[in-house]
C-alpha cells in the first residue's frame, strides 16, 4: 500500500496514535524522573541541575522538537478520529449497554484527552513556555523549582493538578493496553504481562505527577 | 412426454468420464455473452455462481436473504462425506455409491450416485484450498469420523459446524467473482416466475422486496438452487424463509416433480413446546452413539424421569433392534419413537418425546476415567463427576444448546426428543445433465430429487449440493449452452417477459385484496397441522384421502379469507410469506397425491398398509421401482410419468437392522 | 424448570423506510410463555396486531438456530440480548419477568442503513468480502487435501476465526460503529492458513479500505464488540490484523492493493 493510504486508514491512524502514544509514555517516563528529583528535599539542588541538563542539551532539545511534533499528531489525529467515530452512527441508541459491556474510559479517550490537553495549555504555559522564552531572549533559565514551589501554594493550582494527574492516569489505563493491540502485540501470551504493567504504570507515574504539587502545598519539601 | 434421463452409455465407472470428454464445449469468447440466472446461493447455488462467473459466463444470483451468506445450508451440523479413504479402512467411490443408494432404499438413479461419489473427493480438496478449516489430527492431516451408521470413516468435519464452513467457502468464491465482475449479486429478491420463451427457459421474474417492485431478468438458462421443501409442514429444521415458491413455479411452467413425498424425518430434535412454536431445532445424529432413548413402561406415568426405577423403563430401540440398538437408521429411530407415542407412552408436557438419557454414559466414562486416574476407592460423586467432564468434552455444544431452548440441565435430567421434519428427498425431476423437463431450466441441490432415492444419509447433503455446483453444473451446462452461441440477448420487454410480469403482478394483486380475517401464519399452521397429521412420519390411504379434500378446502378458504397488512410497494414480510404460502397449499395436495400413488413403504415414506409383521418398512420392487414425476395440467390435476429404475450394478434387498 | 406466563410491554422501533423518520411505539404483549423464544414472542405480537388491522413489526430473522446471522435486535441497551454469546433467536423468554418492559432498536449504524422497523441493510459487509475475504482459487485447481499438513492448533484457531456468523452485531455494539471484528475475523481465518498466505497483504490493505469507505469507524479497542458476538470472536483477531496491516505497510511490493 502506498504511504499515503496507510497514514489516513483508519488502522493507519490508529497505529499513528499508538507510536505517538508510545513515545509520549516515554516521555513522561523522563519527566517525572527529572522531576521527581524534587523529593531528595535538598532545596531543589539536584532538580536543578537535572533541568538545566535538559535544558541545554542539544540532543534533548532536539528531541523535543520531536515531542511536540508527535504531541500535535497525537492530538489532531485523536480529535479526528474522535470526530469521525461520532459520525459513523447518526441516530443515537435510546437505551445503551453502558458498563455492562466495556469500560467507562475505553469509551472516553476523547474525553480525556481533551480535559489533559487543557491542564496541558496550563501546565506549558505556567513553566516550560516562560522559560525557553527567557533562553530565547539571552536571559537565560529561570529557577524553576522556585517558579513551582510559588505556584503550589495555592489550593486552586494543585487541585487543577491533581485532576490532570487523574485524568492521565485514566486515559493511559487504556491507552496504554490500547497501543500495544494496535500494534498487534497483545498476542494470549503476553496480554496478561502487558495488561499489568500497563495498569502498574497507569498508576504510578500519574501519582508520582501528584504527590508533586501535594507536597509543596503541604511543605512536606521545602 | 416420455422421460428421457440421458443417462451415458458405457459402465458405471465409464460414464461420467465419458461424458466429460465428449460434451460440448463453449470458446471463452462465447462465454462472455451468454447469461446464467442462479436462484439461491446455498451450497448448490453459490457454488454453480462461483464456478460458472470463473469460467467467465455472465451469471446473475437471486436470494431472498439479505445476503448470501444466510442459505440454511449453513445449519448442517455433521459433516460431508467423501470417498478418500484417508483412514485406510477400506472405503472406495464404489462403497460410498454402494451405502448411498442402500441407505436411499432403492430408489435412486445409480448413474447419479456414482458420479456423487466419484467427485466427492474433489469436493474436499476444492473447499481445502479455499480455506475451509476442517478437523485435523495432531500430524496436521485431515481428521474423519463415522456417521449415520456407515461402517467406515468417511465424514469430514468443522466441529458441529461443517455447513457454515462449506458455505463460507462458496460464499467467499462468488464473492471473488462479483468482485471481478462476472457474476451481479442481488439480495432480498425473490424469484416469482419462470420466463418461457419458444419452449425454453428465458428468464426469471424477480421481486425486489425491499421496494416491492418486480423486475424482468433475462438468461440463456436457469439454474434453480433453491433448496428443499421442508417448510411445508409448518414446524420442521428449515429456517423460516426456506420456500418451494421457485420451484413450484418452474412445475407450473412445465418441469416436472419427482417423487414429493419423500420427506425425511430426523430423530433426535428438541420437542415442540406449545402453540407459539415456529420452528424445530436439530441436535446432531451423533448424541445416538451415547445416548440411551427410553420412555416408562406404564402408560401416561407422570413421574419425573429420574424417579421412575430402571426396571419401569422401555428402552424400546434397543428391544426392537438389539443389533443397532440406539443406532438405528433416522427413518427407523423416528417411526419407534412416534409409535411409543401414539401408543400413549410419550413423556414431557406435550406427551409427544421421549427421553434421551446420559445418564448411564456418564456412569460408563466415569469409570472408565478412574481407572485411568488410579483412583481406586473413588466415591459415587467422583464416577459421576468425572463423567460429566468426559460428556462435556464430546457433547458440550449440543448440551449447551438443549439448556438454552428448554432451561433444563441435560447433565442432571433427562433430555427430551422428538422426530422432525429435517428434509425433502423429492424435488424437480432433473436428467443426468440436471436438466428439467423445461430445457434451459435445471435444478441443483436439495430442490432436485435425484441422488438420495426415499431416504438421505447423514452427511450426503452437503457432498450432493457441492458436487453439482462445483464440478456437474459446469459441464452439463456447457453441453447445452453450445448449441445457444447464437442466441442474442432477448430484450426484457419482449411480450413472453411482459406477460409473466403481469401474471405475478396480477397475483399479487388478487392476494392483497383478499382482505380477508386470518393471517398468513395461521393457514400456514393449518396446512402443516393436516400434512403432519395425514402425510408425515407414517401415512395411510384414508388419511391421505382426507388430507386431499381438506388441502383443497383449505386453498379455497385461503384465497377468500387471508389477510395480509401493508402495501405491495414496499418492504412487506407478510406478503413474501402469503406468496410462499399459496404455494405450499398446492404442493402439499401433490405431496398427499404422491404418497397415496405409492403403495409401498420406502425410506422416509412409510405407509401402514405395507409393513412386515414387526412394524418395518415393506418395499414393492415389482411396482415402484420408479421415479414418479408429476406433470402439472392445471388446479388439483396431475398426470403422473414414470421414469423407471434400473439395477445394473446394485442389487435390491430388504433393509434389516434387528 | 418451572414455566410461567408474563405480561410485558414493549417500546419497538418503527420506522416505515430508508427514507423517513423513526420513532417509538408502545406495544402490550399479553400471556407470553416463559419458554417461547424472544421472536416467537415478537410473532404472538405481530398475529395479535394483525388481528386488530394493524401492521406487524418487520424483523429479520431466518434459521432461528443461531447459525445463520440474520437475526438482529437491539434489546435493551444490549446487541441480541443479554445472554452470553448467543444471538436473539436463542434468547428466550425466561430471561424475563411478568410487567417487565423492553426496548427494542434496529443495529444502529450510518453503514447499516434502516430498510423498515428493526431490519437493517448489511450488503457493506458483503463488499468488504468482495474486497479481498477470500482465497483466489478456481474450481478444479486444488491439489489433494492432505498435501498441506497444517498444525492442529492453527487450524483450530482458524476454525475460531471462521466461526464468525456476519450478523454485525460487532459494528451494532462498538460505540463507534467499527467493523473491525468482523473484518479480522476474516483476515485472521485465511491470514493463519498456507492456502490465505499468499495474498494476505492485499487482503488485510483492501479490506481495511473497503471498511473505511463503507462509513464504519474505527477501531479504538473498547471491547464491545468481544462482549457481544454471539460466536465468541477474540478481539486476539483485531491485534492480528493489525499486525497483518503492518506488514503490508513496510512490504515494497503488494502493487495489487488498490
Amino acid at each position: 500500500m502506498s504511504w499515503k493510504n496507510a497514514f489516513n486508514s483508519s488502522v493507519g491512524k490508529k497505529i499513528q496514535m499508538a507510536l505517538t502514544g508510545l513515545f509520549l509514555v516515554l516521555f513522561l517516563v523522563v519527566h517525572c524522573y527529572v522531576n521527581a528529583m524534587i523529593f531528595w528535599n535538598d532545596g531543589g539542588e539536584k532538580f536543578t541541575e537535572a533541568a538545566h541538563f535538559m535544558g541545554t542539551n542539544v540532543v534533548i532539545r532536539i528531541t523535543e522538537i520531536g515531542l511536540f511534533a508527535f504531541l500535535i499528531l497525537h492530538i489532531v489525529q485523536g480529535l479526528k478520529l474522535w470526530a469521525q467515530n461520532r459520525s459513523r452512527r447518526n441516530t443515537r441508541y435510546a437505551v445503551s449497554a453502558g458498563n455492562a459491556t466495556s469500560k467507562w474510559y475505553s469509551r472516553s479517550m476523547g474525553i480525556l484527552g481533551t480535559l489533559i490537553l487543557l491542564f496541558l495549555v496550563l501546565h506549558i504555559s505556567a513553566f516550560w513556555a516562560p522559560n525557553r522564552a527567557s533562553q530565547t531572549m539571552g536571559n537565560g533559565e529561570l529557577d524553576l523549582y522556585t517558579m513551582m514551589k510559588e505556584a503550589f501554594q495555592s489550593l486552586f493550582v494543585v487541585v487543577i493538578y491533581v485532576l490532570g494527574c487523574i485524568s492521565l492516569a485514566w486515559h493511559l489505563v487504556h491507552g496504554f493496553y490500547s497501543a500495544f493491540q494496535t500494534l498487534g502485540l497483545t498476542m494470549n501470551k503476553y496480554k496478561s504481562i502487558i495488561n499489568m504493567v500497563g495498569v502498574a504504570f497507569s498508576i504510578i507515574i500519574p501519582l508520582i505527577f501528584a504527590l508533586m504539587p501535594i507536597a509543596f502545598y503541604l511543605h512536606w519539601i521545602e | 412426454m416420455a422421460l428421457n434421463s440421458k443417462i451415458p452409455a458405457g459402465s458405471l465407472e465409464e460414464k461420467w468420464e465419458k461424458y466429460k470428454s465428449t460434451c460440448k464445449l463453449v470458446n471463452p469468447a462465447n462465454k462472455r455473452q451468454l447469461e446464467v440466472i442462479i436462484i439461491g446461493t446455498g451450497l448448490a447455488g453459490a457454488s454453480a455462481a462461483a464456478s460458472l462467473g470463473e469460467l467467465g459466463y455472465k451469471v446473475k444470483t437471486f436470494c431472498f436473504q439479505d445476503s448470501p451468506r444466510r442459505a440454511h445450508s449453513i445449519a448442517a451440523q455433521g459433516g460431508i462425506n467423501a470417498a478418500k479413504n484417508y483412514q485406510n479402512d477400506g472405503d472406495s467411490t464404489y462403497r460410498l455409491f454402494y451405502d448411498t443408494v442402500k441407505g436411499g432404499d432403492y430408489r435412486a438413479r445409480e448413474a447419479n450416485v456414482y458420479r456423487l461419489a466419484s467427485v466427492s473427493a474433489n469436493i474436499i480438496d476444492q473447499c481445502v484450498a479455499q480455506g475451509v478449516p476442517f478437523a485435523r489430527e495432531y500430524g496436521g492431516l485431515l481428521s474423519n469420523r463415522s456417521f449415520g451408521g456407515t461402517q467406515v470413516q468417511r465424514t469430514f468435519y468443522a466441529a458441529g459446524q461443517t455447513g457454515q464452513q462449506l458455505l463460507i467457502g462458496a460464499y467467499q468464491a462468488l464473492e471473488r467473482q462479483v468482485a471481478l465482475g462476472n457474476v451481479t449479486q442481488y439480495s432480498r429478491h425473490e424469484m416469482l416466475d419462470v420466463v418461457m420463451i419458444d419452449g425454453k427457459a428465458r428468464g426469471v421474474i424477480v421481486r425486489n422486496l425491499v421496494t416491492g417492485e418486480l423486475e424482468r431478468h433475462f438468461g440463456h438458462a436457469v439454474l434453480l438452487c433453491s433448496g428443499g421443501y421442508g417448510n411445508v409442514f409448518y414446524l420442521s429444521t428449515n429456517a423460516m424463509g426456506s420456500n418451494v415458491t421457485a420451484a413450484w413455479k418452474a412445475h407450473k411452467k412445465g418441469a416436472y416433480f419427482g417423487n414429493p413425498c419423500y420427506t425425511q424425518i430426523h430423530p433426535t430434535c428438541i420437542p415442540v413446546s406449545g402453540d407459539h412454536q415456529s420452528k424445530l431445532t436439530l441436535m446432531s445424529e451423533s448424541l445416538r452413539n451415547d445416548g440411551r432413548i427410553w420412555v416408562p413402561k406404564a402408560k401416561g406415568d407422570n413421574r419425573k424421569p429420574n424417579d421412575i426405577p430402571e426396571e419401569e423403563r422401555d428402552y424400546y430401540l434397543e428391544r426392537r433392534y438389539p443389533a443397532f440398538g440406539n443406532l438405528v437408521p433416522r427413518d427407523v429411530a423416528s417411526r419407534a419413537a412416534k409409535e411409543r407415542c401414539d401408543a400413549g407412552y410419550g413423556v414431557g408436557a406435550s406427551k409427544q418425546a421421549v427421553y434421551l438419557d446420559y445418564a448411564s454414559a456418564i456412569q460408563r466414562y466415569g469409570k472408565i476415567e478412574v481407572n485411568k486416574q488410579g483412583l481406586s476407592n473413588a466415591d459415587a460423586d467422583t464416577i459421576t463427576k468425572l463423567g460429566k467432564e468426559v460428556v462435556k468434552e464430546k457433547y458440550g455444544n449440543l448440551f449447551e444448546m438443549y439448556e438454552k431452548i428448554t432451561g433444563e440441565n441435560p447433565y442432571e435430567v433427562p433430555m427430551r426428543i422428538y422426530p422432525a421434519v429435517h428434509y425433502t428427498m423429492g424435488g424437480l425431476w432433473v436428467d443426468y445433465e440436471l436438466q428439467t423437463t423445461v430445457p434451459g431450466l435445471y435444478a441443483l441441490g436439495e430442490a432436485n430429487f435425484s441422488d438420495h432415492g426415499a431416504n438421505r444419509l447423514g452427511a450426503s447433503a452437503l457432498m450432493q449440493g457441492l458436487a453439482d455446483g462445483y464440478f456437474v453444473i459446469p459441464y452439463t451446462l456447457g453441453n447445452y449452452l453450445a448449441d445457444d452461441i447464437r442466441t442474442k440477448s432477448i430484450p426484457t420487454d419482449h411480450p413472453a417477459f411482459v406477460e409473466a410480469e403481469k401474471a405475478v403482478s396480477d397475483r399479487i394483486n388478487q392476494l392483497m385484496n383478499i382482505k380477508g380475517t386470518e393471517s398468513v401464519e395461521s393457514f400456514h399452521k393449518r396446512l402443516g397441522k393436516i400434512m403432519w397429521d395425514k402425510c408425515g412420519m407414517a401415512r395411510n390411504e384414508k388419511g391421505l384421502k382426507e388430507a386431499i379434500a381438506e388441502i383443497q378446502a383449505l386453498r379455497k378458504e385461503f384465497w377468500s379469507n387471508v389477510r395480509i397488512p401493508g402495501d405491495v410497494n414496499e418492504y412487506n414480510p407478510e406478503l413474501d410469506k402469503a406468496n410462499r404460502v399459496a404455494d405450499f397449499i398446492e404442493l402439499g395436495e401433490l405431496m398427499c397425491i404422491d404418497a397415496l400413488n405409492r403403495n409401498e413403504s420406502c425410506g422416509g415414506h412409510f405407509r401402514e398398509e405395507f409393513q412386515t409383521e414387526d412394524g418395518e418398512a415393506l418395499r414393492q420392487d415389482d411396482k415402484y421401482m420408479y421415479v414418479a414425476a408429476w406433470e402439472y395440467k392445471g388446479e388439483s390435476n396431475f398426470e403422473l410419468h414414470k421414469e423407471d429404475l434400473n439395477y445394473e450394478v446394485v442389487h435390491p434387498s430388504a433393509r434389516s437392522y434387528k | 424448570m418451572e414455566h410461567y406466563t408474563m405480561n410485558l410491554t414493549l417500546k419497538v422501533w418503527k420506522q416505515k423506510n430508508a427514507k423517513e423518520r423513526g420513532r417509538f411505539e408502545t406495544y402490550q404483549v399479553k400471556n407470553v410463555s416463559s419458554e417461547m423464544s424472544f421472536l416467537e414472542m415478537f410473532d404472538v405480537l405481530n398475529e395479535q396486531l394483525i388481528a386488530e388491522g394493524k401492521e406487524p413489526i418487520a424483523f429479520d430473522h431466518d434459521c432461528r438456530e443461531g447459525i445463520c446471522g440474520m437475526c438482529s435486535m437491539y434489546i435493551n441497551g444490549r446487541a441480541h440480548g443479554p445472554w452470553h454469546h448467543t444471538t436473539t433467536c436463542q434468547l428466550h423468554m425466561r430471561e424475563y419477568k411478568d410487567g417487565d418492559t423492553i426496548v427494542v432498536e434496529p443495529w444502529r449504524a450510518s453503514a447499516f442503513p434502516v430498510i423498515k422497523d428493526l431490519v437493517v441493510d448489511r450488503q457493506s459487509f458483503d463488499r468488504i468480502i468482495q474486497a479481498g475475504g477470500y482465497v483466489s482459487v478456481n474450481t478444479g485447481n486444488a491439489v489433494d487435501a492432505n498435501a498441506l499438513p497444517i498444525e492442529k492448533h492453527m487450524a483450530d484457531e482458524a476454525f475460531a476465526s471462521a466461526a464468525c456468523i456476519g450478523c454485525g452485531a460487532c459494528v451494532a455494539a462498538c460505540p463507534n460503529a467499527s467493523a473491525m471484528l468482523f473484518v479480522s475475523a476474516k483476515v485472521s481465518h485465511l491470514a493463519m492458513l498456507p492456502q490465505g498466505s499468499p495474498e494476505r497483504k492485499e487482503r488485510v490493505t483492501n479490506m481495511i479500505n473497503q471498511m473505511d469507505k463503507e462509513g464504519f469507524g474505527s477501531c479504538t479497542n473498547i471491547g464491545a464488540c468481544e462482549a457481544e458476538c454471539p460466536k465468541g470472536i477474540s478481539l486476539e483477531n483485531i491485534a492480528r490484523l493489525n499486525r497483518e496491516y503492518i506488514g503490508a505497510m513496510f512490504d515494497g511490493g503488494s502493487q495489487n492493493a488498490k
